[in-house]
This record gives C-alpha cells, structure tokens and sequence, in this order.
C-alpha cells in the first residue's frame, strides 16, 4: 500500500483526471447531503407543528 | 362467467358503434409512422434499416392512446362495484378486459402495420416476422398495460401518468420485437426472438391478471 | 432462533418498538458509515494503484459501484415490504415501501451521473448505451413511476397499495428488462473497451471497494431510519407516546 500522490495539488489533478473525479464525488455528495438533511429539517417541522397543535388543544380544552 | 362475457359482448359493441375507440389510435398509428421520415430522411435505405423500430414505437404509443379509456367508464358508471359484488372471478374479468383492448387496439394496428411497412419501405422479406412480433406483441401491450389502466383509473387525466409507469414495462417487449423484424429484414434467424416473445406472453396472461384486479380494487369510492 | 425471527418481525410491525429502538441505532449507524466512508475513501483515493487502461478517473468506481447496487437492493426490499404490506396490511412495512422509493432513486441518480461522468474520460461521450447504464436509467424510470404513483391517488391507502403492486409488477420485470437490455447491447456493441466493466481487480482496489459498499449499506440503513421516524410521526402523531416522546 504506497501513497499514489506526492503532493496535494498532484492529488487533486489526478493525472489530468480531476475534474471527472471531483465533479463525480462533488454531485454524490450533494445528493446523499440532501438525503441527511432533509429527514432532519422534515423532523424539526413535525415536532413544531406538534407543539404548535398541543398548545392550541390546551387553549381550547373544554372548560370542566 | 357469464359476467365476463356480458361484459366483453358489451365492450365490443360499444367499440363498434364508437369508431373513434378503435379509428383514432389507427390513425395516430400511421400519423407517427409518417414523423420519422419527415423529421429525419425519406431516403429509402435509411428507412428500410429503421422501419421496424419505427412501427413497433409506433404501435407502442398508439397503444398508450387507447390504454386510458379501458377502465375509466367502469369505474364511473359503477360496473366495477358490480363486477365485485357479483362475486364473479375478477381475474377472468380483467383478462377479458385485456383481451377486448385487444381486438379494438393490437389487432387493428397489426392488420394496419403491413401498410407502414410499405411507407417506411420495410424489407418484403421482414413483413411475415412483423406480423408475427406485432401478434405476439400486441396482446402483451394489452395485458401489461391494463395493469397500469387499473391503477389510474380514478386519477384526473391519468393517461401521461399510465404512459410513465407503463412504458419501462415495455421496453423489453420492444426491444425483442424490433430486433425480431431487423433480423428478418437482413435475413438472420428470429427464432430466440420469437421464443421469447412467446415466452414474454405466456407470462404476462398468467400474472397480469393479479396485479390488474388488486389495482381494480383501489378505485372503489370509498 | 425461530421464535426469536418470529418475535422480531412482529415487533418490527410496532411503529413504537421501532421509534424506540432505532433513536439508539441512529448515532451508532451515523459514526460507523461515516468512518468506513472515510477510511474507503482514504484508501481509495490515496492508495489505490494507478489503473494502467483508465488512469485515476476508475477511482469514480468507489461511489459508482456502491450505488448501483444499493439502487437495485432498495428497488427490491421496496417490492419485499410492498408485498408485506397487501399481505398482511401492516402499516409499518408500507410507510417503509414509500420512504425507499426517494431514497433507491436518489442512489440510482448517483450511479448514473458518476456512471456518465465516468464514461467521458473513458470512451469520450457523457452518455453511451451500454448495457449497464441503460439498465440503471430504465431502473431510474421504474422508481419514478412508483414515486408518481403514489403522490397521484388521493388517498394515502390507495397509494400505498398502488405503489405496491407497481412495484411488484417491476420487480418481475427487473430482470427480464435487464437480460434484454443486456441481449440489445450485445447487438450493437462496437468491439472497444465496455465502460462500466470492473478493472482487473487488485486486491488493493478491491478492499476500499467492499469498504465503501458496506459502508453505503449503512449510509443507507440510516437514512431509511431516518425517513421512516419521521412517516411514523406523522401518521401517529395522535397517539400519547408520540406526544410524550416529542414533548421531552
């Protein structure tokens, strides 16, 4: 197992390669960010719109 | 029993007094025909290479067409509940319905295909293999996409919808029978392709009917 | 072990059981993909040898690979937790079915992009036909269809079960579509290089590839959980143990 790069700039190139390289992982990792992200951000609005509703339930709770 | 076949004598009969059921999607059959060489060349070796894709493209869409309708009136009129209160196999229903799209769509486009074949200047040595693709074909067309006529009955204007689910379901059917005329119009045997047409066939009446009466079934107003 | 299969499968029936269970797998899922990620990566990028026909661009392999297989997994337990669901109507294995289909296409986009960014350094087009890519983008058709489908009923029963049966219908249908595109392409294949075939594999490109392939299986794991808790909050949310769980 060698280090198949000696230098940063030689990594990012990949023998004239790069731009295929990183436009490839670029877009996948946009695409799987999306796929964290939006489960989460979905899950925040559900519990807002939880509390929202449980509150307005409290207010008009009948009056025993 | 007697339901299923009530219903095809009815569906035939209603297709024979309606020409356009079975009219328009010929026409629009040899309308698309007509596209390939206004679009792209007239030049007759070129077409005589593409004819056969053409045709079955064609009829595939043609196909599409005339998809939407199938179920549509029944679960408007109410047909559907009855089918389901009868207590009549909806399995042999929907093959019936299958076989009636049939005959009012595969069969007139593979009577219709041979005057295509003279347009986009088809191989006389390809029109047998054509019609034989086309009648193995057809009614695969019917069954598969009866299948996905039952699922968008109850959606408003379903039909680009049925087209997007049901066309990926097709590609095998089309690649085999395009590849069965091309082989024939070069004169190379089509017999696997053939097999697998048949194939393609036998499995499609024995399992379409499933998922078409499961489909049937979501449309019932709840 | 029978009876525990069996336990199991009803437990998993239990959107509670599962909201509960899965809150202590998510970090765990989360930390181990993500260090597999970055190990096969590492590996990958940085030490995996030159191939001699591609250059570095074979390198696109390490995500290519994963999601393809990962888009045709997820098409299948799609169909597996469809059939559950008309089966034995249980309403976790259909909320399961809705939550694979955005994310199987999701990973079949991914295979087809790096698929084509793949191929233009390789054989000098963005798009070719070959058998494998055409497979994907007919496979990219059928998620879509069943994504159509269900937002298209309007009822969310009759979209659960209508997804289901397309995608049952599409799961016999995968393998047949994927002979023919393999038998089409065979027709017209020039006689070059194909695209999408695997490099002579050394042991050392192998290695950060089954990383990377586990790791996207655990990737994936995660964001099903993820996407299901939440179908599971929505759809429960009249419940007293959602209503507690959120208000903690």
């Amino acid at each position: 197992m060698i280090l198949q790069f000696h230098s940063v700039s030689e990594f990012i190139a990949m023998g004239n390669h790069g731009f295929y390289v990183w436009l490839a992982y670029g877009l996948t990792l946009v695409i799987l960010g999306w796929n964290l992200l939006q489960p989460l951000f979905e899950r925040k609005r559900l519990v807002k719109e939880q509390a929202q509703r449980q509150r307005r339930e409290k207010k008009h709770a009948p009056k025993a | 029993m007697s339901l299923v076949l009530a219903t095809i004598k009815r569906d035939l009969l209603l297709a024979a007094r309606n020409k356009g059921e079975w009219l328009n999607p010929l026409m629009f059959f040899l309308m698309v025909a007509a596209l390939f060489p206004l679009a792209v060349d007239p030049d007759p070796k070129f077409l005589s290479k593409i004819a056969g894709g053409v045709i079955w493209v064609a009829a595939l869409l043609a196909t599409l067409l005339s998809l939407d309708a199938l179920y549509k009136a029944d679960v408007e009129d109410g047909s559907l509940e009855q089918w389901l209160a009868s207590g009549e196999s909806l399995y042999a229903m929907t093959l019936g319905k299958a076989l009636v799209h049939w005959c009012i769509s595969g069969l007139p486009l593979t009577l219709m295909a041979p005057v295509l074949g003279l347009m986009l200047n088809l191989p006389s040595e390809a029109y047998v293999a054509m019609l034989a693709s086309l009648l193995l074909g057809t009614p695969i067309l019917s069954l598969l996409g009866s299948v996905g006529a039952a699922l968008t009955a109850s959606v408003r204007s379903g039909g680009l919808l049925l087209g997007l689910i049901i066309l990926p379901l097709y590609i095998p059917v089309l690649i085999f029978a395009a590849s069965l005329v091309y082989n024939a119009s070069i004169g190379l045997a089509y017999n696997a392709q053939l097999g697998f047409l048949g194939a393609m066939l036998a499995l499609a009446l024995c399992l379409t009917p499933f998922a078409a009466q499961a489909a049937l079934k979501l449309n019932l107003s709840r | 072990m029978w009876q525990w299969l069996v336990r199991l499968y009803h437990r998993l029936g239990s959107p509670k059981w599962f909201y509960d269970i899965t809150e202590k797998w998510i970090p765990w899922l989360a930390v181990l993909s993500g260090l597999g990620m970055l190990a096969g990566l590492v590996l990958g990028l940085l030490y995996a040898p030159v191939d001699y026909q591609q250059g570095n661009s074979y390198r696109i392999m390490f995500i290519h690979v994963p999601a393809a297989i990962l888009a045709q997994s997820a098409y299948i337990m799609m169909a597996v937790a469809g059939a559950i669901f008309l089966i034995w109507k249980m309403k976790m294995a259909a909320w399961v079915a809705k939550v694979l289909a955005p994310i199987g296409a999701s990973f079949c986009l991914i295979a087809l992009l790096t698929g084509a960014i793949w191929g233009k350094p390789t054989w000098g087009a963005w798009w070719v036909w070959d058998a494998r890519l055409t497979s994907m983008l007919l496979l990219l058709f059928l998620y879509v269809g069943v994504m159509a489908i269900t937002m298209a009923m309007d009822n969310e029963d009759s979209g659960f079960k209508a997804a289901a049966i397309l995608a049952l219908v599409g799961v016999v249908n995968i393998p047949i579509i994927k002979y023919s595109v393999q038998w089409w392409n065979t027709l017209h294949q020039p006689a070059s290089l194909k695209l999408t075939e695997k490099p002579s594999m050394h042991i050392d490109m192998l290695i950060p590839l089954l990383i990377m392939i586990l790791s996207t299986y655990l990737l994936f794991a995660l964001l099903v959980i993820l996407r299901t808790r939440n179908e599971i909050l929505r759809n429960e949310r009249k419940s007293k143990w959602v209503q507690e769980r959120l208000v903690r």
